[in-house]
């Protein structure tokens, strides 16, 4: 079994095979359908289920976890831990074969549980923040839309299933992003989301469509297994269109823009969707597709450097915002550059990020919902520079929030030093000067994210008051809301230590996931690489502190050169206008001109010209005998001279 | 059961349908309305009843039936169905049902007899599943033309803005493409030993010169009727003046006469000269495809919009037709259904809206999904459907299409993936510009937009939702009953699928 498992990169030859789900197992398509029926229910009913819809869609979270949970104890005494689901043929036409089914291997089950067990949470501090919405019922139904997308994502068991997922979760944020649909701001950010991420599943469009070309198949299992018989180029251009795929999914250089903007969107879908876990879906395309990425050094340097790259971006402008959600999308943003560089990495570093992934969809979902509450409290205040000294009134807020960001800064002992950290000596173990490189850059972003969270931090609870004058007596958020948050605070403070111990043995059972542990010895010993990632974190977090620890200016200050670009996103946004959306604007404008003039102008114009010329022969019936005598003479003299001629043979 | 004559008594139906109900007192419209439905509803289930007796893996042409016509020139009415024939047979028996209850108040505004309308919508419902069961050349071009009179009144006698100009410019523009297929009709008779039955044209030799020039002019008629560009200017207008039901029937079903015929009459009995200008249809497609996109991205007239998708969709269908793959043509013969149900949806509704508002100019809306909350979820669920998402029919369709071309011509096939980011540009803009955002002031002053859809307005679109997303799920039914034609087609051409580049993995897998 350990050949078939352990197949990885070395063997072309290796196969990959998963056993048919029965038992309990044969259940799990309940995981997509509960969610699914779940939104079905609520949009159809409509307002008749505005009373107890929100706890509908609770419930079915709820029993959605529950059977996760009980599924992944399952999965736990199979032999090879994967078993595969068949539910009916989708496509079947010629030589292809598309199976509607379900994967549930350990990589799934972890993501099932993440989905669920964070989202359950999620659905119930929602409960409360939607309260005085009265679009909540809608809210829950696209929430539960959401997951059931999600899961599917995460469950198919061939390429097409995850692209179903994947435009479905895309769907699912476009209708959230935009739910409050009458603000201009809200609906443009939805398209803008959907529209990147439109690009980047064209990408993987187009990737699946290699695949069915050059093997055949989109199966998991039949494409992993015969994926070392293709040409490295191949390989190569396949891989990059799956990663534009991934970027576009994961806010990742050069999709990264929609992400941010995304925060239109209630609080709870900035938790659920854009920190937790649609976004980590393509660190989970990568993972899953790691026979491919594996497959091909260029192309695991490319994606590295686009995890490299992103991490430091979303580091350098997400210290120059002062929206305490941008803060904190841009920090997700980065985030999943750490995951990115993970999954690029390769070989036990896959498992390092989806450990990072789990450990971040605690911690910032903690975060996110502790600034909804912040919010929640201070009258849909967003701007940190209007907070400071919120400590004092909202304690559990407070409390919890210190657990996430200590988590996300990566002190020890909670979670994010236990996921990061590695991540960072994984990146030194690379070969040659890229060690120092994505090493050091991975080195610079940890010490950046103590920075600017630890900015967000102070001022929002530290430091003298600097509110709008409407708020006298900010109140804590009542317990539906503060429960969700303890629970998952004590995820950021545990999990780290359990997840990385047990996740990587777990995820071994996945296919190729299993490869062999650290290729090379990092270029500095692993103590000192511990105490680095220490030093630069207690620095950043120790200037941020002493920095904003008495408060800042309430209006915006005059700036250098880099926080003015970082303010600007680094003017990402300005190149995306100047590049794609004027000359798109201009280019449809000039069409619609020539449509209408030249195309249809030819059109018209002939038919003008046979009307006008239909006019001029009108003009011959003049009435007159004479000239109709002259036309009859001529036309007899014509036939008569015509038939002489073919007679005589001059036309021969 | 299969000896039963389907497709003489489905095409007569209707007409016999339209005489009566074309009797029926003028003072009486409601009559009128209830008898037409009634017997739309009568060809829908005699249309399911042919589809179950349809057997997907027997002959290729089904329930032929032959009638002498004019026996000098060997003309018969000869009807014969295909499985892509079938499927275009039955969305038409679903479409006019419901066009008919979505049309309930359409005429009454106008001066016009409203009998009469609902007597032309079911004339045209007669031709129309003439001209696809249809397996005589003669009848088949007779059906082709005759289709455009009940068309050319809906659209100048009950239509909207420039009716006149829209009616007769597409009156004269698919009868120019009619007279060169004409010539090519009579050119085929000629050549092909004086008959026009369809199965034994098929087995005549053609030199090949003479099968480019007969080979361009059906093309020519069928890209004029698809519309291909740079034919399509017609369409935006017919579609914008057109009532809003008669436009769901013209890009819905009308227009699938030009890409059905490409694949019935072009590339069995002229299977060279297909593949010789293969190429160009493909530049045409692939041209429509982004080039409406963009326009449609650029139009102020919802209607004229959606008129643009549906060029844009059409180069979709030319792509897959012209790639020669089972996939890819399977792809087309299903975007073909898909896009009859889904754009059919989407003019259906966009016409709900333009009831209410009186005008069908997109900046007259703005911030309607405050006031018509489920309206405009049926519009943006059919905007869904119209990009292709995952979950409705016209994904699988798409996907088909272009796997099966990438399989042959990774090109084309990579630039016509980039329809996909148009196709969601152009629906979500006209989403946002018509739903979201503030509301439009005027907007609540207009009495109408203050009203939801309607019981009749559900029933409507309800059955098209359902097909839509039953489809998305399960599309094996229609597949298998496409497939086997499909295949026949491509052997007519003689073109046969490659094999994957790497080695056989399913045997490796096993």
């Amino acid at each position: 079994m350990d050949e078939i498992l352990t197949y990885a990169q070395a063997e072309p030859a290796g196969t990959v095979t998963y056993a048919a789900a029965d038992g309990l197992l044969s259940s799990v398509w309940l995981l997509v359908a509960i969610p699914l029926a779940s939104a079905a229910i609520l949009l159809l009913l409509g307002r008749r289920a505005d009373r107890w819809g929100h706890w509908l869609g609770v419930a079915a979270i709820g029993a959605a976890f529950v059977l996760g949970l009980t599924s992944f104890f399952q999965l736990r005494g199979l032999e090879n831990k994967s078993v595969e689901l068949s539910l009916w043929d989708f496509i079947t036409v010629g030589d292809l074969r598309v199976d509607f089914g379900l994967l549930f291997d350990p990589l799934a089950a972890v993501f099932v549980l993440l989905i669920t067990g964070v989202g359950f949470l999620i659905h119930l501090y929602a409960v409360e923040y939607m309260a005085h919405d009265e679009g909540r019922r809608r809210f829950f139904a696209y929430f539960n839309l959401f997951v059931a997308a999600m899961l599917l994502l995460v469950l198919g068991n061939n390429y097409v299933m995850l692209y179903f997922g994947w435009e479905g979760v895309g769907l699912a944020s476009y209708l959230l992003i935009s739910f409050w649909y009458g603000r201009p701001s809200a609906a443009t950010a939805g398209k803008k989301a959907f529209l990147m991420n439109r690009v980047g599943d064209a990408g993987l469009a187009i990737g699946i469509f290699i695949l069915f070309a050059t093997l055949g198949t989109t199966q998991y299992d039949e494409v992993f297994s015969s994926v070392g018989g293709l040409a490295s180029g191949t390989v190569l251009v396949l891989g990059l269109l799956l990663l534009l795929g991934a970027a576009g999914k994961s806010g990742q250089f050069p999709l990264q823009a929609w992400l941010p903007d995304a925060m239109e969107g209630p609080t709870p879908v900035s938790a659920l969707i854009h920190a937790a876990t649609m976004v980590t879906a393509g660190v989970y395309l990568i993972a899953r597709s790691n026979p491919i990425f594996s497959a091909n050094e260029t192309l695991q340097l490319v994606v590295v450097s686009v995890g490299a790259l992103t991490l430091l971006m979303g580091c350098v402008i997400g210290a120059a915002k002062d929206d305490i959600k941008r803060v904190l999308a841009w920090s997700t943003v980065s985030q999943i550059g750490y995951m990115f560089l993970g999954v690029g990495l390769g070989g036990a570093a896959y498992a390092l990020a989806i450990v990072h992934l789990l450990a971040h969809g605690f911690f910032k979902a903690n975060m996110f919902l502790g600034a909804g509450s912040v919010m929640h409290g201070m009258n849909d205040q967003v701007d940190i520079r209007r907070f400071g000294g919120l400590s004092k009134y909202m304690k559990i807020t407070w409390i919890t929030f210190m657990m996430g960001w200590l988590a996300i800064i990566g002190m020890f002992p909670f979670s994010g030093f236990f996921s990061k950290e590695p991540i960072i000596v994984a990146a030194f173990e690379r070969e040659g000067w890229t060690a120092w490189l994505f090493g050091g850059a991975a080195l610079l972003g940890a010490g950046l994210t103590a920075f600017y969270m630890t900015r967000l931090f102070v001022l929002t609870f530290h430091g003298p008051k600097r509110w709008t004058e409407d708020i006298e007596h900010p109140h804590e958020s009542p317990k539906l809301m503060t429960i969700p948050l303890i629970l998952l605070a004590i995820g950021s403070v545990g999990a780290g230590f359990l997840l990385a111990t047990s996740v990587p043995d777990w995820l071994t059972a996945t296919a190729g996931l299993g490869g062999e542990h650290a290729e090379h010895a990092a270029v500095l010993p692993h103590w000192l690489l511990t105490t680095l990632s220490l030093v630069v974190t207690v620095l950043g977090a120790g200037l941020a502190w002493a920095l904003f620890r008495n408060g800042t200016a309430t209006a915006p200050q005059p700036a250098g050169v880099l926080v003015t670009a970082a303010r600007r996103n680094l003017y990402t946004d300005a190149f995306n206008e100047v590049v794609f959306e004027k000359p798109g604007i201009f280019l449809t404008r000039a069409l619609v001109f020539l449509d209408n003039r030249g195309v249809d102008g030819l059109v018209n114009g002939l038919a003008a010209g046979v009307g006008g010329g239909s006019g001029r022969l009108r003009r011959w019936q003049t009435g007159f005998v004479r000239s109709y005598a002259t036309s009859i003479l001529t036309g007899a003299l014509l036939v008569v001279a015509a038939f002489l001629a073919v007679q005589a043979g001059w036309l021969a | 059961m299969s000896n039963f004559p389907f497709l003489s008594v489905l095409t007569v139906a209707p007409l016999v349908g339209a005489l009566v109900v074309a009797f029926l007192p003028r003072r009486r419209p409601d009559l009128a309305k209830q008898v037409a439905f009634g017997w739309s509803l009568l060809v829908l289930a005699l249309s399911v009843v042919m589809w179950v007796s349809f057997s997907a893996d027997g002959d290729r042409l089904q329930f032929r039936e032959s009638y002498p016509w004019i026996p000098t020139w060997d003309v018969n009415f000869t009807f014969a169905v295909d499985g892509i024939a079938l499927v275009m047979l039955m969305l038409i028996a679903v479409l006019v049902p419901l066009v008919i209850l979505a049309s309930w108040h359409d005429a009454d505004a106008s001066k016009r007899s409203v009998p009469a309308y609902f007597a032309l919508l079911l004339v045209l419902e007669s031709t129309m599943i003439g001209v696809f069961a249809a397996a005589d050349v003669f009848l088949f071009y007779v059906f082709f033309e005759v289709m455009l009179v009940p068309m050319y009144f809906l659209i100048g006698s009950y239509g909207g803005h420039q009716r006149q100009y829209a009616a007769v410019k597409f009156f004269l523009y698919s009868l120019v493409g009619g007279l060169f297929m004409l010539a090519a009709v009579i050119g085929l008779w000629v050549v092909g030993g004086k008959t026009f039955d369809w199965q034994a044209l098929t087995q005549v030799d053609i030199s090949t010169g003479t099968e480019r020039w007969l080979f361009l002019g059906f093309f020519l008629a069928f890209a004029i009727k698809a519309p291909f560009f740079p034919f399509h200017t017609w369409l935006p207008d017919a579609g914008r003046a057109a009532p809003a039901g008669a436009a769901a029937l013209l890009v819905g079903v009308l227009d699938k006469v030009g890409t059905f015929g490409i694949l019935r009459y072009c590339l069995p009995l002229f299977p060279e000269a297909s593949k010789w200008f293969a190429p160009w249809a493909l530049a045409l497609g692939l041209i429509g495809i982004l080039y409406a996109a963009l326009l449609a991205v650029g139009q102020s007239d919802l209607k004229r919009l959606v008129s643009y998708t549906s060029i844009a969709h059409f180069g979709f269908i030319g792509v897959g037709i012209f790639a020669f793959t089972t996939q890819a043509g399977t792809g087309a013969v299903l975007y073909m259904l898909n896009h009859g149900l889904a754009t059919g949806l989407l003019f259906l509704v966009v016409g709900m809206l333009i009831a209410r508002r009186g005008s069908s100019l997109i900046s007259d809306f703005g911030g309607a999904g405050k006031l018509v909350p489920l309206l405009a979820g049926v519009l943006f669920f059919a905007g869904l459907a119209s990009l292709a998402l995952p979950g409705t029919a016209p994904f699988v369709s798409e996907f088909l299409v272009l796997i099966g071309t990438f399989t042959v011509n990774k090109p084309v096939a990579v630039i016509a993936t980039l329809g996909i980011v148009l196709a969601a540009a152009y629906v979500l803009w006209m989403v946002q510009r018509t739903t979201q955002g503030t509301l439009n002031p005027e907007l609540t002053e207009v009495k109408a937009m203050h009203r939801d859809l309607t019981l009749r307005e559900k029933a409507v679109v309800a059955p098209l939702i359902a097909l839509i997303v039953l489809l998305g799920f399960y599309p094996k039914p229609v597949t298998d009953v496409i497939n086997p034609a499909v295949q026949a087609t491509m052997q007519d051409v003689g073109k046969t699928d490659p094999a994957p580049e790497v080695g056989s993995v399913q045997e490796a897998a096993q």
